[in-house]
């Protein structure tokens, strides 16, 4: 069924059982993220040391789609250099806008890739950004705090 | 009862969208009204009929065309009078429900400060917190504008407004009061002339949103004790871009403009203008002909069928709905569940299951409804929901429809494993 390629069962697991979703301090920016077409909400709390992703926690509601995506996308980012995690967001989020013509880079996107499927649900390609948007908009501006510092 | 007042399956017929092949090779299961309603052939070919036929600007030129298109468009405001039971030169043509509710919330905002409708600091402006945000945010930032202070009748938990302290939200500072006919979200219909006796207590305005109950259910404005109503075409079989404003006329004698521009004026100096009565007063520019005619021509073909007949269809099909759910385990339907002054709107959250998951996979049978927070973000945080579900019926729409929808969710159910 069509419907299989979009909830992958790594995307119903991660939609049963988040990482990384309680939010937890310290943080050096908490941002809140909406998707106003249909209501879902995210604050994530992201703590950047000697540019590593040190510490990411997240609470909101929404569909499987942007939850398990969040969820994964923790995972993928949490001890990386901040450059590196913005390479993944980058590959993630042409795979996104590919319009399910796009493969995506496994050895990039690891258990990201199960959202290859999204990108032919034009209704869905936000949920599945949600989480990621948030992330970057939180990394960015860790990045100036930092700098000012 | 093998079906409801109404063939569905045979006037789908006249609606070339149900011949399309959906996701899953399914027939259209639409149950998606709510939002915007499907067109019959006639309206299609009357809007056709008009631009091969009868194109041109209405309210000028000498021409043929010009006299042609005009004789179809004031026809159309004819139509829609009729269909209120009102007085044509009471009917405003804008380009949708949203439109004619800022339109109103504009012109009060721009009276002078001796007008009935001038709005000062400390006066009140009433809403209740089932509005669609289209009668929400214009009154919302109407206040922010002028001082006065926003008000709202509350809503009970099982989806009806709480009048139990109407007199001290409609309290004597009370200039307007704007409520919708019909919550889009949990199909309530308000008692309308109950409440009118409380805003003429204080000599304030009646504003109804009527989105939701001028496609459903007969409505008179004579019947109504109310000031203005709006309605949108596209949601009564109409095309898009064709909304309605209708208002008494002494009150559109009393009322400023709120677009400026061609058609609307009676004279024009480079320093000064003076404006045509209405309802041209409020038709700035070359106004939407074809969708009006467009919207005529759906009128008809409702009237044709019979309101009264459409509303028991959509009542009997309500019905229905509501039995079959309360036999489905892990729903908890937002609304009333008594099948008593509420239209054929149906939201539900599904334990386990996002609204939107929910969506995707109905559309896998072809099932369409929608999904989220319906425009009406305030109520969702007052039931302390994300969204619903909502299935929104029609006289397309029968039993079988509404047994696809069953399936469809006891299917997402086990997909989901909830």
């Amino acid at each position: 069924m069509e419907l299989d390629s979009l909830y992958q069962q790594v995307i119903l697991d991660h939609y049963k059982n988040p990482a990384h979703k309680a939010l937890i301090e310290p943080y050096t920016v908490q941002v809140h993220h909406v998707n106003p077409s249909c209501g879902d909400e995210i604050t994530l709390n992201l703590l950047v040391k000697d540019g590593l992703v040190d510490a990411i926690s997240w609470d909101g509601v929404g569909c499987s789609i942007s939850q398990a995506s969040t969820s994964i996308m923790t995972e993928l980012v949490l001890g990386k250099d901040v450059k590196s995690a913005f390479k993944i967001l980058d590959e993630f989020t042409e795979l996104m806008q590919s319009k399910g013509q796009g493969k995506g880079d496994e050895e990039v996107l690891e258990d990201a890739i199960a959202f290859a499927g999204v990108s032919k649900f034009p209704a869905r390609i936000k949920c599945a950004l949600l989480g990621w948007m948030a992330f970057k908009d939180a990394a960015s501006q860790s990045m100036v705090k930092l700098g000012e510092q | 009862m093998l079906r409801t007042s109404i063939d569905a399956a045979q006037l789908r017929k006249d609606f070339p969208i149900f011949a399309k092949v959906m996701r899953g090779n399914n027939r259209l299961i639409y149950l998606d009204s709510g939002a915007t309603s499907q067109k019959p052939r006639s309206v299609l070919d009357a809007e056709r009929y008009f631009y091969e036929n009868e194109n041109a600007a209405v309210h000028r030129g000498s021409h043929l065309l010009a006299e042609e298109a005009n004789r179809a468009y004031e026809g159309a405001r004819e139509v829609v009078a009729q269909f209120l039971g009102a007085k044509s030169d009471e009917i405003i043509f804008t380009k949708s429900a949203t439109e004619s509710l800022n339109a109103l919330a504009y012109s009060f905002g721009n009276a002078k400060a001796d007008s009935r409708f001038h709005l000062n600091p400390g006066d009140r402006i009433v809403v209740s917190e089932m509005e669609h945000h289209a009668n929400l945010i214009p009154w919302q930032q109407l206040a922010k504008r002028t001082g006065a202070e926003l008000a709202w009748l509350s809503v009970t938990a099982e989806g009806r407004l709480d009048l139990s302290n109407i007199s001290e939200v409609i309290n004597e500072k009370t200039k307007i009061v704007a409520l919708t006919h019909q919550s889009n979200v949990l199909g309530t219909i308000n008692p309308i002339n109950e409440i009118a006796k409380y805003v003429r207590a204080r000599s304030a305005l009646f504003i109804l949103d009527a989105c939701q109950s001028v496609p459903h259910i007969p409505i008179s404005v004579q019947d109504l004790e109310i000031d203005f109503l709006a309605f949108s075409g596209h949601k009564a079989l109409g095309p898009t871009g064709i909304g309605v404003l209708w208002a008494k006329s002494e009150l559109l004698d009393e009322m400023e403009p709120f677009l400026f521009g061609g058609s609307m004026i009676e004279s024009v100096t480079m320093t000064d203008a003076t404006w045509a009565p209405a309802p041209r007063k409020f038709e700035a520019g070359v106004p939407n002909m074809a969708q009006a005619v467009g919207l005529a021509a759906a009128l008809k073909y409702l009237s044709q069928i019979g309101m009264a007949k459409i509303a028991e269809h959509d009542a009997e099909l309500t019905a229905y709905a509501l039995e079959k759910f309360s036999s489905l385990k892990g729903i908890e339907i937002i609304g009333p569940k008594e099948n008593v002054d509420r239209g054929a709107v149906i939201s539900f959250t599904t334990e386990g299951i996002h609204p939107h998951d929910l969506g995707q996979v109905l559309d896998q049978y072809g099932i369409a409804v929608r999904t989220g927070h319906h425009c009406a973000w305030p109520l969702m945080k007052k039931y302390g929901i994300a969204g619903t579900t909502r299935a929104s019926f029609y006289l397309y729409n029968d039993f079988a429809d509404v047994d696809a929808l069953i399936d469809g969710v006891g299917n997402a159910q086990k997909y989901f494993k909830v």
